[in-house]
């Protein structure tokens, strides 16, 4: 009971309730997912790993003490500290004359307060033999090595980057681009809706967010959660307990957001525009050179997005081959499940009360709402200037799926066209800009990556 | 009377049929479900009227273009 946030809360922490504030949040996503069915696969295990961190801190422990050892046997000749002393990685603490020759300088590895000199001057030790220990007191998100379970998931999974870049080879298996290839124009609309992501990029800047902050925060724009999850992890670590959730709530939520945007820059008359149902076939050849273009493209144009754009290529290699099938299937199923899984622990993990309950998290959220709309309202706005010079009437509402939320834009746009005009079917035509504003987002990341990472 | 063919605007499977021949039936009402792309998609009457024919059942794979429904209206 001690070492449990409800601990905190009947012995009187510096914010006692804050334990008890996550566990109704965590309520709250687990109910959405269930009761709502709001990305289920997803808000319920971050619900309920939050709950459960929240309840057992321990979960997202790291390393409290840290014994320095002799790395040799010898005779200790030097002791640069003394108990109490704070260092920082890389100051010298003790010098270690090997009985095979050489002098050892021994340096600290990670920053912390030193405990008990466990050595005297002179004093001749056995390689592995305690000299002091480390008090540390840094967290996971400065460099601390994980201990408890939620934190390595965290630490090897998020941190190292691994999760977010096979979650795109998972979708790139899952994913059908064949309404972009047969519809290229539609990439003009995914790549406008980034332009919602630079916009909040400058908004969180004049808020006062630093420039990796900002970026981590323009990025939900995209509504891309793993592409969110990887931004923040390489440049803003700190945020990733509200970018995170911020980005898959408001996935979650496309239906409640761009309906309303969708409306107020459309009129009926252009929300009515029919658009013929049917795309042209798109050969096979054209969907396995399609993974080749856009990786040679995107990483010539910008490198720092090939991890995230080369795990989705290949994955839709896999699924367009012909001759993987077993790969694919794995790779968009089970693989995928497990990422999920995995990534769903993670992110309620880093949802402590400490983490998330800070005026930065609404302000974050915030912004992320702003970037959302703002990215489907650019899409829009491009939609509609391209149908001014289109030979074929575009519906300007296809422009809002430029968010990469797939495929949930692309059915808010369709469910929208159909309401207006029950002859419309636009679907194939909002999947277009849909698949465009994935590779729009991972492009921005990769932006950012190579400005500030 | 005029009739309004209702054709598959996707490639699908049909999961579920509302209608059947005779019915009367407004515009925007819901003919049958499709799935593609792993959704649900509802296809919807065009025009209000009476359903002439219906060429689709529960389970059938559906090519984009071919008939779901007749209307006569």
């Amino acid at each position: 009971m001690p070492q449990t946030g409800f601990a905190e809360f009947f012995t009187g922490g510096p914010f006692p309730a804050s334990y008890v504030i996550m566990v109704v949040i965590g309520l709250v996503f687990v109910y959405l997912g269930i009761a709502k069915k709001w990305e289920p696969l997803l808000l319920v295990p971050i619900g309920f790993s939050l709950l459960l961190v929240n309840l057992f801190p321990g979960l997202m422990a790291v390393e409290q003490t840290r014994t320095i050892e002799a790395p040799f046997d010898g005779q200790v000749t030097a002791i640069e500290v003394s108990a109490g002393d704070a260092v920082v990685e890389g100051d010298h603490l003790f010098d270690l004359t090997l009985d095979a020759g050489g002098v050892k300088a021994i340096q600290s590895p990670v920053d912390g307060i030193v405990g008990e000199l466990k050595v005297t001057e002179g004093q001749h030790v056995s390689q592995g033999e305690a000299l002091t220990e480390l008090e540390l007191s840094g967290t996971l998100l400065t460099g601390a090595e994980p201990t408890g379970l939620f934190a390595r998931i965290f630490h090897y999974g998020i941190q190292w980057e691994i999760i977010p870049i096979l979650i795109f080879l998972g979708l790139g298996a899952m994913t059908d681009f064949g309404p972009l290839i047969a519809n290229p124009k539609t990439l003009l609309l995914g790549a406008a809706a980034q332009f919602g992501v630079y916009f909040v990029f400058f908004m969180a800047l004049f808020i006062g967010f630093s420039i990796p902050e900002a970026c981590s925060i323009g990025i939900i724009g995209g509504a891309d959660g793993p592409t969110t999850v990887y931004l923040t992890a390489a440049l803003a670590p700190g945020l990733l307990a509200a970018t995170a959730p911020a980005a898959y709530s408001y996935m979650a939520m496309v239906p409640i957001i761009q309906p309303p945007v969708i409306k107020l820059l459309t009129t009926k008359e252009e929300r009515k525009i029919y658009m013929k149902p049917q795309l042209r076939e798109v050969s096979k050849l054209e969907r396995i050179a399609f993974p080749f273009i856009i990786s040679i493209v995107i990483i010539l144009l910008v490198p720092e997005a090939a991890p995230l754009i080369g795990a989705f290529m290949v994955g839709n290699l896999l699924l367009v081959s012909g001759v993987t099938g077993r790969l694919a299937e794995t790779a968009g199923g089970p693989f995928m499940n497990v990422l999920t899984i995995l990534l769903g622990l993670a992110i309620g993990g880093i949802m402590t009360a400490d983490n998330f309950l800070r005026i930065s998290s609404l302000e974050i959220f915030g912004l992320g709402l702003v970037a959302f709309a703002t990215a489907t309202a650019f899409g829009v706005l491009v939609a509609k200037l391209m149908n001014k010079f289109s030979k074929e009437p575009i519906n300007p509402m296809i422009g809002a799926a430029g968010v990469s939320a797939v495929p949930m834009s692309a059915r808010v746009v369709q469910r929208m066209g159909q309401k207006e005009n029950p002859r419309n079917f636009l679907l194939m035509h909002a999947m277009g800009p849909n698949l465009a504003g994935v590779i729009g987002t991972i492009t921005a990341a990769g932006i950012f990556l190579s400005l500030v990472g | 009377m005029a009739r309004e063919v209702v054709e598959a605007p996707i490639p699908g499977k049909i999961l579920e049929v509302y209608v059947k021949e005779g019915d009367k039936i407004e515009e925007g009402d819901v003919i049958c479900t499709l799935e593609s792309m792993k959704m649900e998609n509802p296809i919807v009457a065009p025009v209000s009227g009476v359903v002439n024919e219906v060429k689709v059942s529960p389970e059938q794979a559906i090519k984009s273009g071919e008939t779901i429904a007749v209307i006569e209206y």
